[in-house]
């Protein structure tokens, strides 16, 4: 069991500003997210793109923004428990809380702050009919452990990166690998997209484009595929197929945490905006593009603001008793829980003779 | 200045509406805007071409600029594509907008 002060579920910008914030009053905080790396959307959609409205920063790639904000939380030495789903949540008589994720990791906090923004990232399914009977039965959204795959063909379908990518890391391994895309083009790095070509050229790849799969078939276990050639409507063909991959990417979904009996509007968490974004569960909170309030605006800005109130709020509910007044950073530095110590320069005092 | 634009919303009802023509806005926050589809079911990567929730079939032969190379690969890999597919987030709301009829794509 892994036990925080504050679980944060979401490692977006918001979750890990929070941590800075918490840190700042010693408390402890743990951060969980389904995917593998920090940053939410920042990390997985747009780490090249840049963002213009951060205040003091005329204009920060979204990748930088969240290698800045790792290190400036590195002090207060979060935990993380990445690519897990936050799943079930549990209040205990003692008013803490237990969620566990999909992979059954509990994590006991005395706070739970929600940074989950647009939702926990799911595979993108195409829409095929038969396509959820075959989960686990030869279709499966993402490569876990390539060693399933030797000496299996495989069919890929998708035209970006992961598609790419995973079409080349099989080949080696796959007894056949065939890339399935909608368009003669694919959008990946260049060197991917030349990589392909090569293999295609050595016969270690079938590319098949422009095409698509419309059908899947078998009995328990998938047996084959059906592709639709676009320009040849006509002549729908079959591909022989142990394992089929969509690699569409990833699209958010609020998940789980839906059903945790907290009131959603929108397909988000209302909160108590005019205090400290809490939610109708005490000691619950919403914060970030995650929550919802009139006049609310999803941006990383207000994620800072609310998560810097939340933690206030949060103290005084661990703390009741306890006596505190804010501190700027500039008067009390920053004191980490790994002994570090930032803090302002003292001025020096010198007489003029 | 705004342009009349017909919107058919996901349950196939049609709302003609006034759009902004000075407000540097794009068909999918016009539809947010008039809140034709619910809030996170569109416009959810905020516009960047790179999630396909504001797909859209053109239904007039409205003269529209032309698709950039982002919004063509997205649209490779978005679902329910059909010949005439847009994703709002990357159509302007200009004067030459005026009588635009769009569908909104199925969610996915």
């Amino acid at each position: 069991m892994i036990e925080t002060d504050i679980l944060i579920i979401g490692a977006g910008p918001t979750g890990l500003f929070t941590v800075f914030e918490a840190g700042l009053l010693k408390l402890k905080c743990h951060l969980i997210d389904g995917l593998p790396q920090p940053g939410g959307q920042l990390a997985e959609l747009y780490p090249k793109k840049p963002i213009y409205d951060i205040p003091g920063y005329p204009e920060v790639l979204a990748g930088d923004l969240v290698d800045n904000l790792m290190e400036q939380i590195k002090p207060f030495e979060p935990g993380f428990t990445l690519g897990e789903r936050a799943q079930d949540f549990e209040e205990l008589d003692d008013g803490t809380f237990i969620v566990t994720t999909d992979e059954g990791t509990k994590h006991h906090a005395k706070i739970v702050a929600i940074a989950g923004g647009l939702g926990s990232f799911e595979p993108r399914k195409p829409p095929i009919s038969n396509l959820e009977f075959y989960e686990k039965k030869g279709v499966s959204y993402m490569v876990k452990n390539p060693e399933d795959y030797r000496d299996k063909s495989v069919v890929i379908a998708g035209g970006g990166d992961s598609a790419l990518d995973w079409s080349i890391y099989l080949a080696d391994i796959a007894s056949e690998v065939t890339l399935i895309h909608r368009r003669n083009e694919f959008r990946g790095a260049l060197e991917s997209v030349d990589r392909v070509k090569e293999l295609k050229d050595l016969g270690k790849i079938k590319l098949v484009t422009p095409a698509e799969i419309v059908d899947l078939e078998g009995g328990d276990q998938l047996e084959s595929v059906v592709v639709h050639k676009k320009n040849n409507p006509e002549e729908d063909f079959r591909i022989e197929a142990d394992h089929f991959i969509p690699l569409f990417g990833l699209s958010p979904k609020l998940g789980p945490i839906g059903d945790w009996g907290l009131d959603i509007e929108k397909n988000a968490i209302k909160v108590d905006n005019s205090l400290d974004y809490q939610t109708n569960i005490p000691g619950v909170y919403a914060i970030g593009d995650v929550n919802t309030y009139p006049g609310k605006l999803k941006l990383i800005l207000c994620g800072f603001h609310e998560a810097t109130m939340m933690c206030q709020s949060a103290f005084q509910r661990i703390f009741p008793d306890k006596r505190y007044v804010m501190k700027y950073t500039t008067v009390g530095g920053v004191t980490g829980f790994d002994g570090s110590k930032k803090e302002a320069p003292k001025a020096v005092v010198k007489a003029i003779d | 200045m705004d342009v009349k634009i017909t919107i058919i919303d996901r349950e196939g009802d049609s709302h003609i509406v006034d759009a902004p023509t000075d407000m540097a806005m794009n068909l999918m926050e016009i539809v947010r805007s008039y809140e034709l589809a619910p809030e996170g079911t569109i416009g959810i990567c905020g516009g960047m071409a790179m999630c396909a929730s504001c797909q859209c079939y053109v239904k007039s032969e409205t003269e529209l600029p032309d698709m950039e190379d982002d919004e063509e690969a997205m649209l490779a890999e978005a679902f329910h594509v059909k010949d005439n597919s847009r994703l709002g987030c990357q159509i302007p709301i200009l004067e030459e907008l005026e009588g635009l009829i769009v569908e909104l794509a199925p969610e996915e």
